[in-house]
């Protein structure tokens, strides 16, 4: 990998026993293809599956098969390097990668090593500190995802299911700009997103469909590269954080204590939060790659890059920049709410016509706050964008107050129902008839003299009334109205 | 370019094929001949000549995103040399 | 009734026709020769039940008025060919067993035609060699003997099977393979027709493989019009192989009877070898001199990069061979030797699976794609496979319509006669055909005379991509000049 320069804030730097510490990572991520077939033959790519249920002659290497490319498997690198902003490569050529292993039923993987199907891009992410880093693209290419061995049901043998050989993978590399293990948690997060809005790839770590591994070298700012380890196989985005933290360090340690660092293969251990040595590796690899005689080049015309460019849907970046330009909202709220598609259509969904900020406040804080709590997502949410705007037109319309809105989304959340016949039919709405309330105000200033007295010497003392008259009112009183007759009522104005 | 027993040996472990002491030193000699015979390849000018990757020149054909392979599984296994259930087996693997 | 295995799979096709005699008869004749002949060890397997099963659904269809275009004609299948539900191994002791759940794309299209199938026959293992002495079945035997001797002869290879078979009449005609040279040869060293069409003709699904840029499928047939016949049915687009070429299929028998009157027929002057035996040198003019008189224009042409074709070849096949075998791992299919661990199971079942040449092929393979060798064997043999092709190309772009060179540099040797010979002497008789592999090219093989020994000899006919017609057109007027060529003595039987 290339030498990639990018001005350090002092705060990403890791202090170590004899000084100032760069951790430079790069990342290759593994991200499986959405599809319904395999990239070489029509066997289902569900996940799970009863042992070698979806797996075709070809995916088992049986003599004589032959692979046949699933067209809408190269349609979905396209789409994700176009994502990526990346250069399209009209012409690729799928090379197979030479090495045996019991779930590698061709004693080859066909993957693109020398042409990939997508060259050069960005992506664009976000720091919490406002700033904005860019990491490179080096390359995307498609490969073949192997089987699984089994190795924990007998203490001599391992059980080979092959349902994942022959998955389509996009192997997305990135050159070596980050930083630091919060530049790789977000930057594995923004490819995730990235991924999910272009439907490319579920981004569904638990399952495996997004994985990472994590090149870790440091260096002394302003240095060459030095010696990397690459971290094997890490499924989850904490998991990247953990590990970058734990190599970083074990490897300042080495470095400071007079050593050197081996380029070597790592994994991580989630349990310990350490990284150890893949003994196993014991030789050198020789893939003897060359370009795979089954299959002819893969080659197609800028029109079809074109269509599929068109048909792209808007990307988190062009969102966010939309809602802060169309929307005025914070650069934060729009990130927020740009982080899934499904939270950004919903926000405008709930947007539409009324209050934008209103409504990014209310996904943002009550609704995403509550989904929390109950561990569901937004594609779960029991509150429907068309219940959450009937809310806030209630409380646009003065027919609720904003806290009687509180109290109605609980029971719309906990309930279901149609948010305007539940006021109307639990009686919340907010009373705003002047002559109700005056009389309420009446009572009350007439019940508390001595108070009455304070309050027209120190006026924040309104504020204690105000608490009494909702509170006579159960809440439903219009606090504007509460607010003004109790100024006339006690002479304030 | 003409190989030794060493190289004999390692090419054969990345073949994933044993092979005798004795082996390995024949196979060393029978490598040369055939090595020594390719060697006549370097005579040829290859300057700005692109390496050949499909001998007849077409647009690979592509297959739709269906399913309709796979639910097979008994066929799967049917040749398998060892297999439990469906599964294949094989000597205990450590990684 | 005597000589009902004599007849061409044309004859056959009248014969049925008109009620002459029965299919089942039919193959009960060539199940009695094949009884008789094993002597010879043409088949590896021999399915009588299912070519009388077949025989007598055929007699159904021509009572029924319903014949199809191969009806009844019983054949011979190479061992390569994946048959379901019957031994398919490649004649090696690494497929012990395997009976595939799959029918080859071509054996289909047979089947579907109405052919009858005797058996499967022996061929070198893999389809590694020159002489079908490299078959775990042993060798098979030549029904050819020179005049005054009874030493056992070779049939060629890697189809010798097929070929001794088609001679011995214990077939009407035979599947073959070709990747450097495997049908005509052995064709040319029987006194049979044998084609190789041009690359992407015949479907590749369901055949092992050896090199997949090399190998094609085609016929070995007693005449010119019986392969014809068979190409036409073994030949077709197929969604399962994308090398496939979606070029339709001709009637190739319509092609014949036209002549070459007026064809421009190329004499590549680098097929003359020095030391080359004063035969071949003879049967070339010969048929110069038949072409000549049947009124074709004999033109002096240079294919200048022809004597870098076997040496590139032998670069190009065992790459891809060394790659195409790694499936051979004793784990899905046919042989496994235990070891303490899964690489000494790799390594002692892929050590025992594979014969002698087989797995110095795989060495050379594996050694020439290796780190550092690559450029200097792999990619520099493919160049120079991309000169020898262009050769062709300008040649066929000068308007000539077929090459004419001998067919082999020799008649058949000796069984074992190369037995301590250097595998190059034994590579050396692939010398006139390789050179049409590493092209893509058709080349037939049509037998022209015999040596003074008595043993018959070849000559080639190359065209253009996709002209096969052009062959059996120019194959005919040799046939026609020089006559039949059938074995004079069933000395076996």
């Amino acid at each position: 990998m290339n030498e990639a320069v990018r001005t350090k804030k002092p705060s990403k730097l890791i202090r170590g026993a004899t000084g100032d510490w760069e951790v430079v990572i790069g990342m290759e991520v593994h991200a499986q293809v959405a599809s319904n077939a395999k990239l070489f033959s029509g066997a289902s790519t569900e996940f799970g599956g009863a042992p070698n249920d979806h797996v075709s002659l070809v995916d088992a290497a049986m003599p004589g098969m032959l692979p046949v490319i699933n067209r809408e498997c190269v349609a979905q690198a396209v789409r994700t390097g176009l994502g990526l902003k990346a250069a399209i490569n009209l012409r690729s050529v799928f090379d197979r990668k030479n090495y045996f292993y019991p779930d590698l039923p061709q004693g080859y993987q066909i993957s693109q090593y020398k042409q990939p199907v997508v060259g050069e891009g960005a992506v664009e992410v976000d720091m919490p500190d406002g700033e904005t880093i860019t990491v490179g693209i080096e390359r995307l290419h498609l490969e073949q995802d192997a089987g699984k061995s089994i190795h924990d049901q007998s203490p001599t043998m391992s059980l080979v299911d092959l349902n994942r050989s022959g998955v389509a993978l996009m192997e997305i590399v990135s050159k070596p700009d980050i930083r630091s293990s919060e530049e790789a948690r977000l930057y594995l997060t923004k490819l995730r997103t990235i991924l999910r809005y272009l439907g490319t790839c579920d981004g569904d770590m638990e399952k495996g469909s997004l994985r990472a591994d994590v090149n870790v070298s440091v260096r002394r700012p302003g240095e060459p590269l030095g010696t990397r380890c690459e971290i094997k196989n890490v499924n989850s985005i904490r998991f990247v954080g953990q590990a970058v933290d734990y190599e970083a360090r074990r490897q300042i340690e080495i470095i400071e204590e007079g050593g050197t660092i081996d380029q070597e293969t790592r994994l991580l251990d989630a349990s310990k939060g350490e990284t150890r040595s893949m003994r196993s590796k014991e030789e050198a690899h020789d893939y003897r790659y060359f370009p795979d005689p089954d299959l002819l080049p893969l080659e197609f015309e800028q029109g079809w890059v074109d269509g599929l460019a068109a048909e792209l849907p808007e990307l988190p970046d062009a969102k966010k920049t939309r809602f802060i330009a169309g929307h005025g909202l914070s650069a934060y709220d729009a990130t927020v709410l740009t982080a899934e598609k499904e939270t950004a259509d919903y926000f405008e969904a709930v947007a539409r016509g009324r209050d934008a900020k209103l409504a990014a406040n209310w996904v943002i804080n009550e609704l995403a706050g509550r989904l929390n709590r109950e561990g569901k997502s937004i594609v779960d949410t029991p509150v429907s964008a068309a219940q959450l705007g009937a809310i806030l037109d209630l409380i646009g319309e003065n027919v609720i107050s904003g806290k009687i809105a509180k109290d109605l989304f609980e029971i719309v959340f906990a309930e279901g129902g149609d948010p305007r016949e539940i006021v109307e039919k639990r009686g919340m709405k907010q009373v705003t008839d002047t002559g109700a309330i005056e009389k309420v105000v009446a009572e009350i200033v007439a019940a508390n003299p001595d108070k009455a007295e304070q309050a027209r010497l120190k006026p924040a003392m309104i504020g204690w009334f105000v608490g009494q008259v909702m509170k006579a009112s159960g809440g439903k009183a219009n606090p504007q109205a509460v607010n003004a007759a109790l100024k006339a009522k006690l002479g304030m104005e | 370019m003409s190989v030794d027993k060493e190289t004999v040996k390692r090419v054969a472990r990345l073949a994933r094929i044993a092979v005798t002491d004795e082996e390995a030193a024949s196979l060393q000699g029978e490598l040369n001949t055939i090595l020594g015979f390719v060697e006549q390849l370097n005579e040829v000018d290859v300057t700005g000549i692109e390496p050949m990757i499909a001998v007849i020149a077409m647009q690979p054909r592509m297959r739709e995103d269906a399913v309709n392979d796979g639910g097979k599984a008994a066929d799967i296994v049917a040749n398998a040399p060892v297999r439990e259930g469906n599964f294949f087996v094989v000597p205990k693997v450590v990684e | 009734m005597s000589g009902i295995t004599d007849l061409t799979i044309a004859e056959i096709r009248d014969g049925l026709g008109r009620k002459q005699f029965s299919a089942v008869e039919l193959a009960k004749g060539y199940l009695a020769n094949m009884e008789k002949a094993r002597a010879l060890n043409a088949y590896v397997a021999e399915t009588p039940e299912k070519a009388l099963a077949m025989a007598a659904e055929s007699d159904k269809r021509i009572a029924a008025g319903t014949a199809r275009a191969l009806e009844g004609v019983p054949l011979g299948i190479k061992d390569l060919f994946c048959t379901e539900g019957v031994h398919s191994q490649a004649a090696s002791h690494i497929l012990d067993g395997f009976k595939p759940v799959y029918e080859s794309t071509v054996t289909a299209n047979l089947w579907r035609d109405g052919a009858v199938m005797l058996g499967k026959l022996n061929m070198d293992e893999f389809a590694m060699g020159s002489s079908n002495e490299t078959s775990y079945y042993g060798p098979v035997t030549n029904p050819w003997r020179s005049r005054n001797s009874n030493a056992p002869l070779v049939p060629g290879g890697s189809s010798g099977g097929s070929a001794a078979a088609v001679a011995a009449r214990l077939c009407a005609g035979a599947t073959a393979t070709d990747t450097g040279g495997s049908i005509r040869q052995p064709a040319a060293f029987t006194g049979t027709v044998g084609i190789k069409p041009t690359y992407g003709r015949c479907s590749r699904w369901g055949i092992v493989a050896f090199a997949s840029s090399l190998d094609q499928a085609g016929p070995i047939a007693r005449d010119v019009r019986d392969a014809a016949i068979l190409l036409k049915s073994m030949a077709s687009v197929d969604p399962k192989d994308t090398t496939s070429v979606d070029v339709p299929v001709p009637d190739y028998e319509a092609a014949l009877g036209q002549g070459v009157k007026g064809l421009r027929i190329g004499l590549p002057k680098e097929y003359r070898l020095d030391g080359m035996p004063a035969e071949i040198e003879k049967l070339w003019e010969q048929g110069k001199e038949w072409l000549k008189d049947a009124g074709a224009e004999l033109v002096d042409i240079s294919l200048p990069h022809t004597k870098y074709a076997l040496p590139a070849y032998y670069i190009v096949a065992p790459a891809e061979a060394s790659s195409n075998l790694a499936r051979y791992d004793g784990v899905r299919y046919g042989l496994r030797v235990p070891g303490d661990d899964v690489i000494a199971m790799y390594e002692n079942t892929r050590a025992a699976g594979f014969g002698k040449e087989v797995r110095r092929r795989i060495l050379i393979g594996t050694y020439v794609l290796s780190a550092g060798y690559y450029d200097a064997y792999y990619i520099r043999a493919q160049k120079v496979r991309a000169l020898i092709k262009r050769d062709f190309d300008l040649a066929f772009e000068a308007g000539i319509d077929a090459i004419l060179t001998p067919a082999t540099p020799s008649a058949a040797f000796g069984l074992a006669a190369m037995a301590t010979a250097s595998p190059i002497e034994m590579y050396l008789n692939d010398i006139f055909t390789v050179t049409v592999n590493m092209a893509g090219l058709p080349g037939i093989a049509v037998p022209a005379g015999l040596t003074g020994d008595g043993l018959p000899l070849g000559l080639q006919l190359i065209g253009r991509p996709f002209d096969e017609a052009m062959l059996f057109r120019a194959g005919e007027v040799i046939e026609q000049a020089a006559g039949r060529f059938p074995v004079s003595e069933k000395w076996w039987a």
